[in-house]
């Protein structure tokens, strides 16, 4: 084996510059795609980080139907307090939930005493909804107290909404709701902070104490529009709603209906698609690569074949199988697509230690957020842009080299 | 005790709607140990006959046995083994593989074909190339030599497996006079020296009065059986 790929790396480098040239657009496709893999991933997980740390959780559990009417944020499909009463205890109990905090969701009107416009808020426990969503603190700017989310008496506010009625921490407001029977109330808040917005649903929601919701709501015993739960595992996130799911799904109303539904954030989300497309794209990137590396080696080799003939026919009658001369022709390819994939493994890691060395900032949404990548790859995914590499080379090459090894010695001999 | 045997041999090809006769019933023998030539001019059907004899074609008719083995039996694997085996090659363009040393070149038979160990090969490369004076050349590249030293080179690589018979088509072809005088006092001492019976063509009249016997051929026929010296 050894002295058949020696032979193959002399060949190889009898024509340096086509071997370099195609040595080097393989680099560069792996290249493309450890950097790109590195890129979409680091932005995945950027975005994905962000929505579900500071807005959505991992996971949230509605009454069921919530889902169906959630833009409405209906107050007619609310958790009692016993069923979340048991709930709670069952998430509490169940294994790989890090915390969870009940919501109160409702849309009211926001006044400054001068303009009046509307606003979806949601009703928090701070203590809680820090447990599910620590990084909600990062977006709030210019917090009445850095210490405290948030106080009774005290709203946060949309971003949007304060800049454009002139509202700032400190300000008072008022705000103006219907309850579920269609009776009207309001109260006055202090402005405790301005939520940076962040795109998808809930991304420009206000928020407010629990009991303040209540109150404003006029509930007589608090009602629960979600539960948003976090796992300590995100990669476990599938088993964790799985068992969630097991236990609350015995539970049915007396007609039998579920009582819970249970969704993770990929089916809460919008941005999932965005998740799927940036996969499918690095697909795509590993596709090229593959038709690069195929056309690329398959040229060369049947070049080499074609420029060999002669050489071909001499080795067959000096007595060299077949099966030899194809092995040699394959480990032509081999080794080109083994050169490429190294030089390119080692341009595209040190690509992505200098992204992120130099930092990379990208804008994304509507809202314009700006997120710093952190770009990385597994070296799971280097060693299988390698392996893919490797694969079709030696699928490129076979051709060429069965042609190779079907030449007839005397006719190969003749050939000029 | 013969090495090379034709019985009633043809070889006919089809080139397009006509069929060419390149060998039309030729019978011959060649003993061991002989330094033979097939003589004629292009098309008369000598490199056909070095091409059966090589395993490297097969009869239309009538049989080719070479050291024992009737070779029109064969199939390609077993025609590529009985060569690696049992034959070794000299081409009028010497073609050593250029990216291989002069060593390396003699050593190929020993290493891609036999598969001997480095110690068996070494000295058998070096007693070779010693022999046809090419020890000290023994690092050179083919592109580092002349046409007289590269077919000492396919000399040494044609011998170095230790063949019962070596094939040379038209060695001297491309080379000057006086080095053409000296691949062939090289190959009658070779034959000398290893006992090995060397078959090649030639249409050279000076080259072929060397040969212990040599088949004069015209038209794919044996043109003049009396002449053929030592063999028959």
């Amino acid at each position: 084996m050894i002295k058949v790929m020696s032979l193959a790396i002399r060949n190889l480098l009898r024509y340096k510059r086509r071997t370099l040239l195609t040595g080097l657009l393989i680099a560069v496709g792996v290249l493309a795609v450890i950097v790109f893999t590195g890129l979409s991933g680091s932005f995945k997980r950027a975005i994905v980080g962000q929505i579900t740390d500071s807005v959505l959780s991992h996971l949230q559990v509605h009454k069921k139907g919530y889902m169906a009417s959630i833009d409405n944020l209906p107050l007619d499909r609310m958790i009692p307090e016993k069923p979340y009463n048991k709930l709670s205890g069952i998430l509490s109990d169940t294994r790989g939930v890090a915390g969870f905090s009940p919501r109160i969701k409702f849309g009211a009107m926001l006044s400054n005493f001068a303009q009046t416009t509307n606003v979806r808020l949601n009703g928090i426990d701070p203590e809680k909804e820090l447990t599910a969503v620590p990084l909600l603190p990062s977006r709030i700017k210019d917090p009445k107290d850095p210490d405290v989310l948030l106080a009774p008496g005290q709203v946060l506010l949309p971003e949007i909404l304060a800049k454009g009625m002139g509202v700032g921490t400190g300000d008072t407001v008022v705000l103006v709701a219907n309850n579920r029977d269609g009776s009207v109330n309001g109260m006055t808040f202090e402005v405790a902070g301005v939520v940076e917005s962040l795109m998808g649903p809930g991304g420009r929601d206000g928020y407010l104490h629990i009991d303040d919701a209540a109150a404003l709501l006029r509930m007589e015993t608090i009602e629960i529009s979600e539960v948003a739960v976090r796992v300590t595992d995100f990669d476990a996130l599938t088993d964790v709603a799985g068992r969630i799911n097991q236990v609350l799904s015995p539970m049915v109303t007396p007609k039998g209906q579920p009582v819970f539904e249970v969704h993770t954030w990929q089916q809460l989300t919008p941005f999932y698609n965005v998740v799927r497309m940036i996969d499918l794209m690095t697909l795509g990137i590993k596709i090229i690569l593959i038709a690069v590396v195929l056309i690329s080696v398959l040229n060369v080799m049947i070049m080499s074949v074609y420029e060999r003939v002669k050489e071909i026919g001499t080795l067959a009658a000096m007595g060299t199988q077949p099966s030899r001369i194809m092995a040699l022709f394959v480990a032509e390819g081999f080794c080109l697509g083994l050169a490429g994939a190294v030089a390119g493994a080692v341009l595209g890691t040190g690509a992505l230690w200098i992204l992120n060395l130099t930092g990379v900032e990208v804008a994304f949404g509507g809202a314009g957020q700006v997120f710093e990548l952190a770009p990385s790859v597994a070296p799971g995914e280097v060693l299988s842009a390698c392996v893919i590499v490797l694969l079709v080379s030696v699928i490129a090459s076979l051709q060429p080299a069965a042609k190779a090894a079907a030449l007839e010695p005397v006719d190969a001999l003749r050939h000029v | 005790m013969d090495i090379v045997t034709f019985e009633n041999v043809s070889k006919t090809y089809r080139s397009g709607e006509t069929t060419v006769t390149a060998l039309g019933d030729v019978s011959l023998k060649i003993p061991r140990g002989m330094f033979t030539a097939f003589v004629g001019p292009s098309g008369s059907g000598k490199t056909t006959a070095l091409n059966l004899i090589g395993c490297l074609d097969q009869p239309t008719r009538g049989t080719v046995t070479v050291a024992g083995q009737a070779i029109g039996s064969m199939n390609r694997r077993q025609s590529a083994a009985f060569r690696g085996k049992h034959l070794g090659f000299v081409f009028q363009d010497f073609n050593l593989l250029p990216v291989l040393t002069v060593h390396e070149n003699v050593e190929y038979p020993l290493l891609m074909i036999q598969d001997l160990s480095k110690a068996q090969r070494k000295p058998a490369v070096e007693k070779v190339l010693t022999a046809v004076g090419m020890a000290d050349q023994a690092g050179k590249y083919p592109a580092q030599l002349s046409g007289g030293q590269k077919q000492r080179v396919a000399v040494a690589r044609a011998l170095v497996g230790n063949p019962a018979l070596v094939l040379a088509d038209e060695p001297t072809a491309n080379l000057d006079g006086a080095t053409a005088q000296k691949v062939i006092d090289l190959m009658k001492r070779m034959r000398d020296e290893f006992g090995i019976t060397f078959i090649f063509s030639t249409h050279d009249p000076r080259i072929m009065d060397q040969a212990d016997a040599f088949f004069h051929m015209e038209d794919g026929r044996l043109k003049d059986d009396a002449a053929t010296g030592g063999a028959s």
